[in-house]
């Protein structure tokens, strides 16, 4: 079981110097066990700061972060094990293969965690197993493999620590269409199998509309809109004046009601789309 | 914690201090540690303490931050400070004591002239951008081209490096919270523990600098940089009055520095 709650959190950049800044103000939100939520906002909206503190890599200026109920925040020991409670993927997690075979570097989390050789050798295959990364690799250098292995092994590095709640924050970044849409189904099928909560930091909204359970949308260092795809996804205006973009499929529905013919929202999936239209010309309008 | 490191920082500003062309900045630097040794007695002393505040308070500088970047230098501050007090002959503060009365007047005295050394360089770089401060080492040290010096690449070398430190630090920081997350501990254990809990971090660094100079060359090459030859600046430098009259000022004070020493002050 892992549930977040956070509780009026405000975070301040370089507090006191010329170059102070508020990332993230008045936070209050609760994620359950077992959701998969999307983080959307554009950049500098506060995102990878608020990340950040759900497993206390950086500590809140005020306000609170319980995980499980219990405040991570409260001394040095809960600190250290939020950390294998939360699992935090970073941007760009290829940058920071550093041992010198893909299996050292996935037992890297597991071994600080000071659990048995058989232990980490279990996980480290497991972690493996669910990023789709074959055995074969286990003995080649990080440094060798390809952008998207790469980046599935940093991810695995993470897993191997089953944490209850894993958070990436833009996991897709950079890799093309097939290996976001692989990563996307290995992180997918993790959370079926493992029953983790899953929070993805993402652009891609096409993604978030295909994935997503629970949709969090940051503007200016807030919450401005938080809801299920449906709710989100059906204000593509909303969106759009906030800066961010909304899925292909909204983007076609909005061209068609500019045109004179309105679709029925939900329509932010090609699936849902579809079968808008078909209604629309069931019903006799087209 | 990477965060403290001031080393090279600049805070932007629009004061006098800030407008001074950075040629003069550079040579006032060096005339004002010039000048703060030839402090002997306390009177001269208060002047270059005097002088370093009233360049302090017109460059508008938090004295917060000024002392901040002093921290890493406490250790060798204090250690000064010690060595005066216990190896200067004279008069024992009590009887049989090692302590002299000399030797604190002496350690007082090299306290602050360590940190007047310090604050004043700082305000340089405090108040100059790094690429005004290597634009403004280019042109002092331009004669030295003459005896084949690579003035001009010396110097873009250098205002990369202070380019990149940010970023760097930058790196540092994400990389050391990806691997912080991940359960890695760099505060505890013995020495040779912690030097081994930097791998994590030194591998991916240097693996991702090299990468950035690898790229950082290619978009040079592709703006068709070739060297300093025939290159021209967009912000030339050009000495105002208010250049000159500081230049003065600032030797003035160093002649009477000198003066001040003549007389024992």
């Amino acid at each position: 079981m892992s549930t977040i709650r956070v509780e009026s959190l405000r975070h301040v950049y370089s507090a006191n110097t010329p170059f102070e800044k508020v990332a993230i103000d008045n936070i209050d939100l609760t994620i359950g066990h077992g959701e998969l939520v999307a983080i959307i906002g554009h950049t500098g909206s506060g995102k990878s700061t608020f990340i950040q503190h759900l497993n206390a890599l950086l500590q809140p200026s005020s306000g609170t972060v319980f995980v499980d109920d219990a405040d991570i925040n409260a001394d040095k020991i809960s600190r250290r094990d939020v950390k294998r409670k939360v699992g935090l993927v970073f941007q760009y997690p290829e940058y920071q293969l550093f041992e010198e075979t893909v299996y050292k570097d996935i037992a890297f989390g597991p071994e600080n965690m000071k659990l048995s050789k058989e232990e980490v050798d279990q996980r480290v295959r497991e972690a493996a197993r669910f990023v789709g990364v074959d055995e074969e690799l286990f003995e080649s250098s990080p440094l060798e493999l390809s952008g998207g292995q790469k980046r599935r092994v940093a991810i695995a590095g993470v897993i191997a620590m089953r944490p209850g709640v894993l958070i990436l924050d833009e996991p897709t970044a950079g890799l093309d269409p097939a290996g976001c849409r692989q990563i996307l189904d290995n992180i997918c099928r993790y959370r079926e199998e493992s029953g983790s909560t899953v929070i993805i930091v993402s652009h891609n909204m096409d993604d978030v509309a295909r994935i997503a359970e629970r949709v969090i949308v940051f503007n200016e260092g807030g919450i401005a809109m938080d809801g299920s795809p449906n709710q989100i996804f059906c204000q593509p205006r909303k969106l759009m004046d906030m800066g961010l973009n909304v899925p292909h499929s909204s983007l076609i529905a909005l061209e068609l009601e500019k045109l004179g013919f309105p679709v029925s929202c939900p329509c932010y999936t090609p699936q849902q789309l579809k079968a808008a239209i078909l209604a629309e010309k069931e019903a006799g309008i087209c | 914690m990477l965060k403290d490191i001031t080393l090279g920082q600049f805070f932007p500003g629009n004061t006098i201090v800030h407008r001074l062309d950075a040629r003069t900045k550079l040579i006032l630097v060096v005339v004002y540690i010039a000048a703060l040794f030839q402090a002997t007695g306390w009177i001269s002393y208060l002047a270059v303490t005097a002088a370093t505040f009233s360049c302090m308070y017109l460059s508008r500088i938090h004295p917060k931050n000024m002392f901040r970047g002093l921290k890493p230098m406490i250790f060798i501050i204090v250690l000064t400070a010690v060595l005066n007090i216990f190896y200067t002959t004279g008069t024992p503060v009590l009887p049989g004591w090692p302590i002299t009365w000399e030797g604190i007047e002496r350690a007082v005295q090299m306290i602050l002239r360590i940190i007047l050394l310090i604050t004043g360089t700082f305000l340089l770089t405090y108040t100059t951008s790094p690429i005004a401060l290597t634009d403004g080492l280019e042109k002092l040290f331009n004669p030295l081209k003459k005896i084949k010096l690579p003035v001009h690449e010396m110097t873009i070398m250098m205002s990369m490096a202070l380019r990149f430190i940010p970023t760097l630090i930058e790196e540092t920081d994400k990389i050391m919270s990806a691997q912080k997350a991940r359960g890695a501990d760099f505060e505890t254990g013995n020495l040779i523990q912690r030097a081994k809990a930097m791998l994590p971090i030194l591998v991916p660094l240097f693996v991702s600098a090299f990468r950035r100079a690898d790229e950082l060359a290619v978009a040079m090459e592709s703006r068709c940089y070739h060297g300093g030859e025939g290159r021209t600046r967009m912000k030339m430098l050009k000495m105002q009055f208010r250049d000159w009259a500081a230049l003065v000022i600032g030797v003035g004070f160093l002649a009477m520095m000198i003066v001040m020493k003549k007389f024992g002050l």
